[in-house]
């Protein structure tokens, strides 16, 4: 464990290999720097999970990185058992990304340049879990953006590319306004910005109010809110979820690393890194919980009605993260982490498959123009089915152990835990409908695409494939590390993750559980036949519903106009203040009106004055000569 | 004298000087001669400043390097100059820009090149003796004399409006200049006929005294910083100033009001200060959020990062008032930080102006395809700026912003919304000038040279340098910021360790 | 002995003459002579007090004014042959660059 430096330098080493020496020395052979450092990360992740899994944690600092007067705070490292969890997450999906852009990204004229983002994304996303201190994770947070900015806008020639880019950035520092207030909260509070100490005293806090902005607000709920701002933002939850869809303008690998398996889900991370400050806030918990399940929710009805393929999986994923909120809401932090680490495999792997149809489709992305895919590139389909039965909790699939944690925990969790489950179950029928609508749709039926298109359709080369494999064996046996007691599993995973989240609380017969289990097997089964009546049995009977709920169906296409409202709301008045207030008015007219107005009083009075300049001697000499005898007139008859 | 065999600060601001005064014998055609000149002179400043760096106690408030001669005795006007945490790194930062300077206007400047040469080394001992100056009488008479060369600058080599931009940038300076000489005359009149800077901080003066001086000092300091509202000169004078007047007006320059505020109007005026902290602190979120927002709407390059500088100096004098040692040694570093990025910026603005003759940001798009290592230096300088971590940016903004917190939560939190802007405005500018289809006017340009490499290296070392490790910048203040911040809580008071320091030069 | 107030008189009479001179003549050459005679007339009137008070301060004083009055003249006439040489004209209407 003593070589844990290296999992997050080496992929650091490869970003400055590449980036200077990428475009004239290795060129097309880049991607054997960043595979090579990312593979080494992983071996060195694994070796340290079993360390930690024997008992060993690691909490060091590296050196002493900022200081000023009382305020002290180090480059360090932590080592417990969530870290070694996201360890083993990001690595290996990052492990497999990289493949598999060698083969998606072949060819590219930046081809260089993105093995060097994707090894600068790993660094920041393995500095952020391994950080020890909430400046360093806000410094991975920071830094992940960043990439995620890099990434989408990668193909930066189109501008919608280059636009998702900047919303992203822009609309993650809506979040981390929050979330760097909630770190100088915590400073604050605390006088230290180091986990161990901060966990430790945290109890000392409660009940405690703060005078914020003229409000009274209780200590832990303002810090777990702010902290939870950031959250939101990272995570693409309501009401900052929208870059999220657009960050799909991204190459497709980038989409399954950083908008699906590791990035988004640092906000769950954040929340459950921070678990001993939300626990102490009954209403932050609930305000989590409910941002969760209502996000879920919300994204999910998005998910049914678009054509875009790689959008639906990332409404897909907002809802997904919903879930994983939720669960973090209830108390239930190990499940949420579970769901996040199931999650990553299946959802990695959806975007892998939709990346392999683009490629063969030549970059088209509606599934509209898609179908039959199935017999042209039949281990895509298989790959793709796998992870549509996981996501949709079919049992024994990974996400099956996950959402049933959730779900279950949510309706232990009391009263409003109830409506919780509710609206998750709710969207497991959701969840399995348009996940198996991409199915049918685009691998079933008749090829509705151009001939040119059906006569290049073609399975992607191995090296595409084989992370594929590698992810549909996730996606199908990753949960059974969590089984739970109910299925005669021993919840390992809630146990190993219990040093650091705790249990959840809540109790439950079994009775209850078993019907919490099955009736989300039965909706999510459900979703399946309907997606299954509606696009392969009747495939016009989708028009026809769109058709009878066309307010809806709008609603729906439009995603609830939450970009236009915002564009409405404060883009455009924005620019408009910008534009006609401060240039037009302020600046402009009032103080650049004083600023100018002054010289030109004076200038006007001189001009009135220099009248009496006019250059003739004689005038002068004869003002002068009267002067004189003024004043000898005065001294002598005075 | 610290050991130095020599007097360090009173080369520093000679040798250029003397440079200058060299180069003036140069014949007018040989251009080539009186560049090589400048860099050389530059450069030997350069490396003479670097024992400032070496040799520098970081354990002691004290003034070191210090030179003391009477000069006007009649008068009680002494030649005194010294450093100390505060001043010390501005004075690297006008060593090292000048060297910059000089090479980034190795082709650019075609007219007048002997002038040219001679008015950046000027500028140079001024500023260098502005940032050292002991004496009220010294620091006025460099306060001044600095204007003089920049004025220039910016009226004979400037852009199409620069007569306009030099007159308006010279008479907003005066009148804040002329209204601090009267306070330095009242001060010296009260404090018993001394302009010894450090013997007047040992004094205490009344409060109502203390009022009108501030606002007095305020009226200087505040048009050089530039605080909002009286910031509508510098757009002027950045954009139609050279590349190496803008670049020092950004770096070195605007740098002047804000640690004016630091070692005279805070030490001299405590009580003041702390009275007028709240409007200081409203004007400061003031310009933040206007100077951010105003970004917003400029589709000049140059007039953009003007308008960027009145929000970071925002946060500059935003962390001086919080009056904590989280934002005084957030802003001192921000200082740095907006001299390095904003500098830095300025100079790679004219990089590619020297090739298009554009400013308009609409004349550009898809630079990135055309000039990857020049997009690529422009994106860590924008990143800087827009306070990423890791980057300098960053450790400033947020040592500020928990300062200004802690004086005043509502400080803090609108501060932090000129974050969010400033990520705004600074990638849309990125965008629409690096991202896009390539502008068909822009292909076939001549590719970065490596002087303009070597010219932009030293800002990026600086950029990650503060960011992963600005300890090395922070020490040097500790014991400054301290012993300010004592002279500010114990107010008038005779005691202070401004008192010690004093009897300890005596 | 002549009494003191004829030569006052009589430098007052030629002071007169040179103001009217200077105020009523266009010719700039004319104008520096009626200079010339303001000069002169104060000299005399410093002499017959220098005589009249035995004070010889006065007389010395006489001899700077003619020194400076020399130089006058010669810078004068510089000054009007540059004139000259820019309007070729020696008159003083013609020279009004000075007007605000």
């Amino acid at each position: 464990m003593d070589n844990y430096l290296l999992i997050p330098f080496l992929p650091l080493a490869a970003f400055f290999v590449n980036i200077l020496f990428g475009k004239t020395l290795i060129r097309d052979k880049s991607h054997w720097v960043s595979l090579f450092a990312v593979v080494c990360s992983w071996v060195i992740a694994v070796m340290t999970l079993f360390e930690v899994i024997g008992g060993r944690t690691v909490n060091r600092d590296l050196y002493t990185w900022i200081v000023s007067g009382d305020f002290r705070v180090s480059v360090g490292f932590l080592i417990d058992q969530l870290t070694a969890v996201m360890l083993i997450v990001v690595t290996t999906v990052s492990s497999l990304v990289h493949i598999y852009s060698i083969g998606y990204m072949h060819g590219d004229k930046g081809y260089y340049r993105f093995f060097a983002y994707l090894s600068l994304f790993t660094f920041s996303m393995l500095m952020l879990v391994m950080a020890n201190n909430f400046l360093q994770l806000y410094f991975g947070w920071e830094a992940v953006g960043l990439c995620s900015y890099f990434l989408i806008g990668f193909w930066y020639e189109k501008k919608s590319a280059s636009d998702a880019g900047k919303k992203a950035f822009i609309v993650n520092r809506f979040g981390d306004f929050g979330f760097g207030l909630g770190v100088i909260m915590i400073f604050l509070t605390f006088g230290t910005l180091h986990y161990a100490p901060v966990f430790g005293s945290v109890n000392g806090i409660v009940g405690k109010t703060v005078d914020f902005l003229g409000l009274q607000v209780d200590l832990p709920t303002l810090i777990a809110l702010l902290l939870f701002c950031g959250a939101v933002g990272k995570s693409a939850q309501l009401p900052l979820h929208v870059w999220l869809p657009d960050a799909m303008e991204g190459p497709t690998p980038v989409s399954a690393l950083i908008h699906a398996a590791t990035m988004v889900t640092a906000g769950v991370f954040l929340v459950a890194r921070c678990n001993p400050i939300f626990v102490l806030s009954p209403p932050a918990m609930n305000v989590v919980a409910l941002v969760g399940a209502v996000t879920a929710l919300f994204a999910g009805t998005i998910a049914l009605v678009q054509n875009d393929i790689k959008r639906i999986v990332a409404y897909s994923t907002v809802s997904q993260l919903g879930y994983m909120f939720l669960a973090c809401g209830v108390g239930a932090f190990s499940a949420g982490i579970f769901h996040l680490y199931t999650h990553a495999f299946f959802k990695a792997l959806l975007f892998l498959g939709a990346g392999s149809v683009m490629h063969a489709m030549a970059g088209e992305l509606d599934i509209q123009k898609m179908g039959g895919l199935k017999k042209h590139m039949p281990l895509t389909y298989w790959t793709f089915l796998l992870a549509s039965l996981s996501i949709s909790g079919v049992p024994g699939f990974a996400g099956f152990f996950s959402k049933d944690e959730i779900l279950w925990r949510a309706y232990a969790s009391g009263p409003l835990g109830h409506l919780l489950y509710a609206i998750g179950a709710l969207t497991a029928l959701l969840t399995a409908f348009y996940s198996f609508r991409i199915i049918f749709v685009a691998f079933h039926g008749k090829f509705r695409g151009t001939h040119e298109q059906e006569h290049h359709l073609h399975e992607s080369p191995k090296i595409m494939t084989v992370p594929l494999l590698i992810l549909a064996a996730g996606a199908l046996a990753a949960g059974w590390v969590g089984i739970p007691p109910l299925l005669g599993g021993g919840e390992h995973f809630a146990e190993f993750l219990a040093p650091v989240v705790g249990h959840a609380k809540g109790e439950g017969t079994h009775a209850e559980e078993w019907a919490t289990m099955i009736t989300a097997v039965i909706l999510g089964l459900g979703g399946i036949a309907a997606a299954a009546f509606v696009y392969l049995r009747k495939s016009t009977l989708a028009d026809t519903v769109a058709g009878r709920f066309s307010f809806i169906y709008r609603l729906l296409w439009n995603k609830y106009y939450v970009d236009e409202l915002y564009d409405t709301i404060i883009v455009r008045p924005t620019f408009w203040v910008a534009k006609n207030v401060i240039v037009g008015v302020t600046d402009g007219k009032i103080i650049e009106g004083i600023v100018n107005g002054v010289p030109r009083f004076i200038g006007t009075l001189s001009s009135w004055l220099r009248n009496i300049q006019t250059g003739m001697v004689h005038q002068y000499a004869a003002v002068m000569a009267l002067g004189a005898f003024v004043v000898i007139a005065i001294v002598l008859f005075w | 004298m610290n050991g130095l065999a020599y007097p360090i600060l009173s080369t520093l601001i000679f040798l250029p000087v003397l440079g200058a005064a060299v180069i003036l014998f140069i014949g007018r055609n040989q251009e080539r001669l009186t560049k090589w000149a400048a860099l050389a002179v530059s450069i030997a400043v350069f490396v003479l400043s670097i024992p400032l760096f070496t040799d520098f106690n970081r354990m002691t408030p004290l003034m070191q390097f210090t030179e003391s001669h009477a000069w006007i005795p009649s008068w009680n006007i002494t030649y005194f100059l010294g450093v100390d945490g505060i001043s010390v790194l501005f004075i690297l930062l006008s060593t090292l820009i000048t060297v910059l300077c000089v090479l980034i206007s190795w082709n650019s400047i075609k007219t007048k090149v002997k002038e040219f040469y001679i008015a950046v080394l000027v500028m140079e001992g001024a500023m260098i003796g502005v940032f050292s100056a002991l004496d009220f009488f010294l620091f006025y008479l460099f306060w001044e004399a600095m204007l003089i060369p920049m004025y220039l600058l910016i009226g004979v080599w400037g852009g199409p409006n620069r007569v306009y931009a030099a007159i308006k940038f010279f008479l907003y300076t005066l009148v804040g200049s002329v209204l601090m000489l009267v306070g330095i005359i009242v001060l010296y009149s009260y404090a018993g006929h001394t302009f010894n800077i450090l013997e007047l901080m040992t004094k205490t003066y009344p409060y109502r005294m203390q009022f009108w001086l501030f606002w007095a000092f305020f009226a200087a300091f505040a048009v050089k910083v530039p605080m909002f509202p009286v910031h509508t000169w510098l757009p002027d004078a950045h954009t139609e100033a050279p590349t190496a007047g803008s670049v020092i007006l950004a770096a070195v320059l605007i740098k002047m009001g804000a640690y004016g505020f630091l070692r005279f109007s805070l030490p001299l005026f405590p009580d003041a200060s702390k009275a007028m902290a709240v409007p200081m602190l409203t004007l400061s979120v003031i310009a933040i959020i206007y100077g951010a927002v105003v970004c917003l709407a400029q589709t000049d390059l140059k007039r953009l990062i003007a308008y960027s500088s009145v929000s970071h100096m925002g946060f500059v004098t935003l962390g001086i008032f919080a009056l904590n040692i989280q934002g005084l040694e957030g802003g001192i570093l921000q200082m740095i930080n907006h001299g390095v990025v904003t500098g830095a910026l300025f100079l790679s603005v004219g990089i590619i102006y020297d090739r298009t003759h554009s400013r308009q940001i609409s004349d550009y798009g898809g630079l990135a395809t055309v000039f990857p290592l020049y997009a690529a230096f422009f994106m860590v300088f924008t990143l800087a700026s827009i306070g990423l971590p890791g980057l300098n940016g960053f450790v400033g903004e947020f040592l500020i912003i928990l300062g200004g917190f802690t004086a005043s939560k509502w400080a803090g939190v609108l501060a932090a919304t000129g974050i969010i802007i400033g990520a705004a405005y600074m990638l849309w500018l990125y965008q629409r000038v690096f991202f896009l289809e390539t502008n068909q006017k822009l292909v076939g340009l001549q590719a970065m040279e490596l002087r303009e490499v070597i010219t932009l290296l030293p800002m990026i070392i600086l950029v990650f340098w503060i960011g992963i490790y600005p300890d090395t910048f922070l020490s040097f203040m500790h014991p400054s910021v301290q012993n300010l911040l004592e002279r500010l809580n114990t107010g008038g008071q005779e005691v202070t360790l401004a008192g010690k320091i004093a009897e300890i030069i005596k | 002995m002549v009494p003191l107030h004829w030569y006052l008189l009589l430098s007052s009479a030629v002071f007169v003459v040179g103001v009217a001179g200077f105020l009523t003549r266009r010719n700039i050459i004319i104008m520096f002579m009626s200079i010339e005679l303001m000069l002169n007339a104060v000299n005399i009137s410093l002499v017959s007090f220098s005589r009249y008070l035995s004070d010889m301060r006065g007389q010395v004083l006489v001899f700077f004014v003619i020194a400076v009055a020399a130089a006058e003249a010669a810078i004068g006439l510089a000054i009007i042959i540059a004139l000259f040489r820019n309007k070729a004209t020696a008159h003083v209407d013609e020279a009004n660059e000075m007007k605000g």
